[in-house]
């Protein structure tokens, strides 16, 4: 046991190293373009220097594009959960109804399939001019986006459920609504979370270009506005940032499916 | 049978037939079958594959209802599934989502008993079938083995009068399934049941069957039923085991 621990250290620490290098490298390359070959100018290509440098200024000063890092942080965040969440709220229990009730599948499914292949950018023009530019039109169009991959990876996510499990239950006695619950949503559990974890997905990217193309304040706006003032070196920090706040929000959802999915993704 | 005459049978089917219909044909798979099983017997079906006896499996438990005849548990015409049945199935049935102890207090759940009382008659089973330690363990990281115990539990846990097996060792490594057939006698002897269970393997029936009804290819009845007398646990190498063995392969060489 102890020798096979540390084998497995030694692997951890050997991988460790060659990621690293990976990025040292991809650091190294960059610096040497822009600071010391300078063969763009800084407006165009500035050194992870002054890029370090800029997120250190953004994280207190709210000019050129009038919020903190932290302000845009929290507008995006605002917009991106509120839509999100009631895409899943909605979204998950309407694919479970619709591929456990017949009649739920068939009323809902016709108006599913007409909705669902329109691009969540298409939605656009409409929310924006029902809704203005403010939070409700972005949180409609992330509404929109995170919706559909919830419904279809719940339906899936049932339609999994094994006859011989339904025997079993009926067996012993379970009645119908018993076995939804105790039978056919934990079947459905790693689906439901795969399609809570697309719709994050593409509700952070849906985000950032509703925020291009209208918007006051966030991180897509960020990006969005210092490309009109030649500012790449906060375009960076916003798309590093954009990056990492998408990557805790998969991460916190991956803490949440290890407390939820039990047993692993196969039995 | 003559032995519990006296005996009124718990299982009890009458003129029992079974036809599938699908668009272009209709199938039959059980036609006009008798056969009464007596409280705490151990009775296997026997027969050739896809012979039709899941579906003798499914009309005992109520998952499939006869086209005609009447199946009977304890007196009552069976409509539907219920606890006084619990199946053991073929392949993996485990809720992959649940513990051991999961799986086996499932039933017992299911019926609304309390979570004190259904967790000593859990921990019993599964101590029964040798898993004590497993508990916790989730069916994905059990042996094919282990899982068929633990499905064995999870019958016997919601204390039903008739167990219905399906093959239960059916793909399980010789080794492990001479093992499962010592332990399953071994829990039945101390957890007296009415047993009815498939196979198609002829030494497994003779290990296990106070009774074996041979049954013929589709649609299925009865070609003849052999009585088991040798005394428990049983040799595989017995003369006694073997001519009987025998005796069953040949009734069923003649089916065909």
């Amino acid at each position: 046991m102890n020798e096979y621990m540390q084998m497995k250290r030694k692997k951890a620490i050997k991988f460790g190293i060659v990621s690293a290098i990976s990025l040292i490298v991809f650091f190294s390359i960059w610096y040497i373009c822009t600071a010391v070959l300078e063969l763009k100018p800084d407006y165009i290509l500035p050194s992870p220097v002054q890029v370090l440098e800029a997120f250190i200024e953004k994280l207190s000063k709210k000019a050129p594009d009038g919020a903190t890092l932290f302000g845009h942080i929290g507008a995006s965040l605002q917009v991106a959960l509120s839509g999100y969440l009631l895409g899943a709220i909605i979204g998950v229990p309407l694919g479970v109804a619709m591929a456990w009730f017949r009649k739920v599948d068939l009323f809902v499914t016709p108006l599913f399939d007409l909705i669902r292949p329109v691009p969540t950018i298409a939605w656009i023009p409409l929310m924006i001019l029902w809704f203005g530019i403010g939070l409700g039109a972005k949180a409609a169009i992330i509404f929109v986006s995170a919706f559909v991959p919830c419904v279809i990876n719940s339906y899936s996510g049932i339609k999994q459920t094994k006859q011989v499990h339904l025997w079993v239950a009926q067996t012993f006695g379970a009645s119908k609504r018993d076995m939804l619950f105790t039978v056919a949503l934990p079947t459905a559990m790693p689906l439901i979370f795969t399609g809570l974890r697309i719709s994050l997905g593409t509700a952070w990217m849906t985000l950032c270009a509703a925020e291009m193309l209208a918007s006051n304040k966030g991180l897509g706006y960020m990006i969005q506005l210092n490309r009109t003032l030649g500012r790449a070196d906060l375009i960076i920090v916003g798309m590093l940032t954009i990056g990492f706040v998408g990557t805790l929000l998969t991460g916190i959802l991956n803490i949440l499916e290890k407390r939820f999915v039990k047993g692993g993704r196969r039995g | 049978m003559e032995q519990n005459g006296r005996l009124k049978p718990i299982i009890s089917l009458r003129d029992v037939g079974k036809i599938f219909y699908s668009e272009h044909k209709t199938n039959e798979v059980v036609k006009g079958m008798n056969l009464d099983v007596s409280e705490n017997e151990f009775v296997v079906l026997f027969g050739p594959g896809q012979c039709g006896k899941t579906t003798m499996i499914n009309l005992i438990a109520g998952l499939e209802l006869p086209t005609s005849g009447e199946v009977d548990v304890d007196g009552k015409k069976v409509t539907g599934p219920g606890p006084d049945r619990g199946v053991v199935y073929q392949r993996t049935s485990l809720f992959p989502f649940c513990t051991v102890m999961g799986n086996v207090e499932f039933g017992p759940k299911s019926r609304g008993i309390d979570k004190k009382t259904r967790r000593e008659t859990a921990q019993y089973f599964i101590d029964l079938v040798g898993l004590q330690g497993f508990e916790n363990t989730y069916p994905n990281r059990l042996s094919g083995g282990m899982r068929q115990r633990v499905g064995i539990a999870r019958a016997y846990a919601n204390n039903p009068k008739v167990m219905l097996m399906d093959e239960p060792f059916g793909h399980l490594d010789a080794q492990t399934r001479y093992m499962m057939e010592a332990e399953l006698e071994k829990i039945w002897q101390k957890e007296k049941r009415t047993v009815v269970f498939v196979t198609n393997n002829s030494e497994e029936a003779v290990y296990l069957a106070d009774r074996i009804i041979i049954l013929t290819n589709t649609p299925t009845h009865i070609k003849e039923e052999v009585k088991v007398d040798l005394p428990r646990p049983r040799k595989y190498s017995d003369q006694a085991f073997l001519k009987i063995r025998r005796q069953i392969e040949d009734i069923c060489e003649s089916t065909r």
